[in-house]
């Protein structure tokens, strides 16, 4: 029993250790995860971007949601309308608590009438039981049961065509449909955390070897790719997702009320329906930072590269950037004074720019807008310029089509 | 100045006593500490009762010492080592257990095995706790300000809290005055479900009063004992390296080397008092020690009922120090060991080894335990928190040979019929034959036992009714009633007496805050 003291491993850590040549082990949600499976993360991040990047995410947290009233609660607790939802279709939603500040974000699988998928990244069975007092519904954790793949990239969907028993040229962006691989059946969904045209591959985790094969040999190809969350981290910035502790703090995890976000200042607005009927946590709050709007905002900052190659020069070097994504805080400042601060910042090899995630404060959230961020230039502090950009930097027309 | 002539005397030299004292000398001042033992420490000893085995008697482990008093006092310098404490594991009665790691995971996934729910409650449990830790610790900083008095001092104190309090969300507020007003089991009944959990859990809130899961205001000691968790991410929580011991020998190093004298075998009597002021002692041998003021890190009883005639004092201060609650309910039993404690739950040598072992499979067994004691008896199945101090410190026992420091709850100083021989050898008996439960071959290991009564700790320590506090942590004990309403600045109703120890604000715990905020009241009063 003590191996509750070990990191827990997922039901493809047999193939992801065997070809693991860095040894990059990440911790996620209590699993052992491939950071990188080579020593550079080049490889592996154009396998997202141009290729099909096959990447092991069965760390995140699952959760069966069955019974009469499954939409209900899910419909109290999210900030989407669940009624309006159908079968096969995917929601992404944040969850909040009564001052409508973010819990957790994650997705929403409906799979038949009365029964619902839901992944997260912070544990949530406690929140779901707790509102699900007084409703006809069952709450199942699935996590350590079934395995997940993430395939990402162009090639994704002509990959998956090789080995599923259908065809997925008709199952459309945020949609999911029942298949098989190898024989085993599998759940597929149009989703991802990178911004590119992608899949997600839910499996009983005993058949998890199995899928990761079939996978692996239809598109082999196709130049599939392995590929570690370090990768993926710098892939979900360019598509401007955002990550629970590394880019906002779970309210119920917060130390102070300065640490909290609401789904607006998140950026969110388009998953808050305010006109959906009836009550769900948090609305009453929601409803009134809709009018007086937020106090800040998480928006993209593209840092000025000729700006950074003169603050480089100066000591006669050229432009040194951090080749993953970093999730350190640096302060970005307008006119002498801090207005913010970018909680993620990466270089993007596919736009050839440095980019970040940034929270800032009112007005200069604003589109458009000339800020600094601060570079250390040769051991020292300097502030880059920079502009305030719509998310996502990076949504390619393949993504959607 | 004259042989016997010092600037400060201080009564006791445990860890208070040894931490005002070092502090005055700190200040150029001529000290000297008096300690009625042959041996400094007070309850914070460590003594090599079997040859080889050195037991930490009484205080066993170290979460609370202030670390400005660890830098203050340079106690690194002078041998301090706090090592980690790192788990805790509550042996179950079907042969699992429930364990708690240093790492956010492992105990997750470890309470998840047991209680899915209970994980994830566990997480905001321990967040939403110390927060409220973390709102009220500035306040035991503070001289408790006296809330009926206009004084500027008393005021910038109140204004100082009342600031702190509108920082506050209203959640939080609402949240710390039910928490001082709940019982343990309510509260932990709110947010779990298993029972190993919320009885080790529980067990924090009983620990030194005589009060059981289910009497209100357990709630709030369960939260005291969370200051040392805020703290704990600086890992001031531990086992020191010698024992308890090693904390006091490095305080009074520190102490001697900053210039303090300090005499053994010198028992007060009496506080001699000349023109209503404190102007020395007189030692039970008749030797006389003369200064400008006297200070007791002794308990509240021994300092204003006994070194103290009750004519220099008001009877309503009498009345109140007569009040205050210092009933002991717990004891010891400290064992040498030819080996290591086979548990039936964790065969073999196991890293949660060197954390604690709780006895407390459910909050009802504590409660059970709580009602032998209320009617004058030890419990028969009592709350045992033990844990084996020669697993972190090899240098506590000889090679392959082990201590084992085992608290035990409920021992009530009061029993009926009063304390003996035989009762004590049957109060041992029974924490045996509870332990024999859980680790079967602990009867045949034992080299050497020790058994500790709340009447021994009186005896030994000398700390009035045993109880390990000095007083109960009962919220009429605290804050600006402890000791009494109106003397919790570390002053007395006698000019130039001034009083440091447990009994005082904020209370025991091994955190020396007492001793030191005394030690700086006298400093501000010295003219």
């Amino acid at each position: 029993m003590l191996e509750t003291l070990e990191l827990k491993r997922t039901p493809f850590h047999e193939r992801t250790s065997r070809l693991s040549v860095a040894q990059n082990w990440r911790r996620w949600a209590g699993y052992a995860v491939v950071g990188s499976y080579e020593l550079s993360l080049d490889h592996e991040y154009w396998a997202i971007r141009d290729r099909a990047a096959l990447i092991d995410v069965s760390p995140l947290m699952k959760y069966m949601i069955e019974g009469p009233d499954a939409a209900r609660l899910l419909h109290k607790v999210t900030t989407r309308d669940i009624f309006k939802m159908g079968v096969g279709q995917v929601y992404y939603t944040g969850w909040c608590d009564e001052d409508g500040k973010l819990l957790d974000d994650g997705t929403v699988s409906r799979l038949s009438d009365q029964s619902f998928r839901m992944t997260s990244a912070e544990p949530s069975l406690r929140w779901l039981a707790m509102n699900a007092v007084g409703l006809d519904v069952k709450v199942n954790e699935v996590t350590d049961e079934m395995a997940a793949l993430s395939l990402q990239g162009p090639k994704s969907r002509a990959v998956l065509n090789r080995c599923c028993a259908d065809r997925l040229d008709a199952l459309k962006y945020f949609r999911l449909m029942n298949t098989g691989i190898s024989g085993a059946p599998v759940s597929v969904s149009r989703t991802g955390y990178t911004g590119d045209l992608g899949y997600e591959i839910w499996v009983q985790a005993e058949q998890a070897l199995t899928i990761w094969d079939a996978l692996m040999a239809a598109g082999a190809d196709y130049g599939i790719t392995p590929c570690g969350i370090l990768a993926m981290d710098m892939a979900r910035v360019e598509a401007g997702l955002f990550m629970v502790d590394a880019d906002y703090t779970a309210s119920n995890h917060a130390w102070i009320e300065g640490q909290k976000s609401s789904p607006f200042e998140m950026g969110l607005d388009w998953t808050v329906n305010l006109n959906k009927k009836g009550y769900f946590v948090g609305r009453r709050a929601l409803e009134q930072e809709k009018k007086t709007g937020s106090a800040w905002k998480l928006v993209g900052l593209d840092v000025d590269w000729v700006g950074l190659e003169r603050l480089f020069a100066e000591v006669g070097l050229p432009p040194q950037i951090p080749g993953m994504a970093v999730r350190a805080s640096l302060p970005v400042m307008a006119e002498g004074k801090q207005i913010g601060y970018a909680s993620t910042s990466t270089w993007s090899p596919v736009l050839k720019k440095y980019i970040a995630l940034a929270h800032l404060q009112r007005p200069h959230y604003e589109p458009g807008t000339a800020v600094t961020m601060e570079v250390t230039v040769e051991h020292h502090r300097r502030h880059a310029p920079a502009k305030v950009v719509k998310l996502p930097f990076y949504d390619p027309a393949w993504k959607k089509k | 100045m004259p042989a016997n002539h010092y600037d400060a005397i201080i009564i006791g030299a445990g860890h208070n006593g040894l931490i005002a004292g070092a502090y005055l000398a700190r200040a150029g001042k001529k000290v000297v500490i008096l300690e009625r033992r042959e041996m400094v420490g007070g309850a914070a000893v460590t003594e090599e009762i079997f040859p080889g085995y050195r037991f930490t008697e009484f205080s066993y482990v170290v979460s609370l010492l202030r670390p400005e008093i660890i830098r203050d006092l340079e106690l690194p310098r002078h041998g301090l080592k706090i090592l980690p404490l790192p788990s805790t594991v509550t042996p179950m009665d079907n042969g699992d257990y429930l364990a708690a790691w240093p790492d956010h995971e492992p105990t997750r996934r470890e309470i998840y095995r047991h209680s899915p729910r209970d994980a994830e409650a566990a997480d905001e449990y321990g967040r939403v706790m110390a927060r409220a830790a973390k709102a009220i610790k500035p306040v035991l900083s503070l001289v408790p300000p006296d809330p009926s008095s206009m004084s500027w001092r008393d005021m910038v104190g109140l204004m100082k809290i009342g600031q702190y309090a509108k920082s506050l969300s209203e959640k939080e507020l609402y949240r710390i005055a039910k928490l001082v007003t709940q019982s343990s089991a309510d509260l932990l009944n709110e947010w779990f479900e298993f029972d190993p959990l919320k009885g080790t859990k529980s067990a924090s809130g009983i620990i030194g009063t005589f009060l059981g899961p289910h009497s209100p205001g357990t709630a709030y000691v369960l939260l005291h004992h969370y200051m040392g968790e805020i703290d704990g991410a600086f890992r001031a929580w531990g086992f020191a390296k010698n024992g308890t011991g090693g904390v006091t020998a490095a305080i009074a190093a520190s102490a001697r080397a900053l210039g303090a004298e300090i005499r053994t075998g010198a028992s007060v009597k009496q506080v001699i008092v000349k023109g209503g002021r404190a102007a020395g002692v007189a030692l039970e041998n008749g030797d006389e020690f003369h200064a400008k003021v006297v200070m007791s890190a002794a308990d509240p009883k021994r300092s204003f009922l006994s070194f103290v005639e009750s004519k220099h004092f008001p009877d309503e201060f009498v009345e109140q120090i007569k009040n205050f609650r210092v009933r002991g309910s717990s004891g010891k039993l400290n064992l040498a060991l030819s080996e290591l404690p086979q548990f039936t739950c964790l065969p073999g040598e196991t890293p949660l080894h060197r954390g604690a072992i709780s006895i407390s499979p459910s909050i009802d067994y504590i409660e059970r335990a709580y009602d032998e004691a209320k009617y004058g008896q030890f419990s028969k199945n009592p709350y045992i928190d033990m844990i084996i101090p020669s697993m972190i410190d090899r240098d506590m026992a000889p090679p392959g040979h082990h201590v084992m420091s085992c608290f035990v709850q409920y021992a009530p100083y009061d029993i009926a019929g009063g304390w003996d021989d035989t009762k004590r050898d049957a109060f041992g008996e029974t924490v045996i034959s509870t332990i024999e439960r859980y680790a079967p071959n602990i009867r045949n290991i034992i080299v050497g036992k020790q058994v500790i009564t709340p009447k021994d700790i009186e005896r030994i320590a000398g700390i009035t009714g045993g109880n390990i506090f000095h007083g109960e942590l009962l919220l009429h004990q605290l804050f600006f009633l402890r000791p009494a309403a109106k003397w919790a600045d570390f002053r007395t109703p006698l000019p130039g007496y001034y009083f440091g120890a447990s009994g005082a604000h904020p209370g025991g715990g091994v955190m020396g805050a007492a001793g030191k905020m005394a030690a700086l009241e006298v400093l501000k009063d010295w003219r």
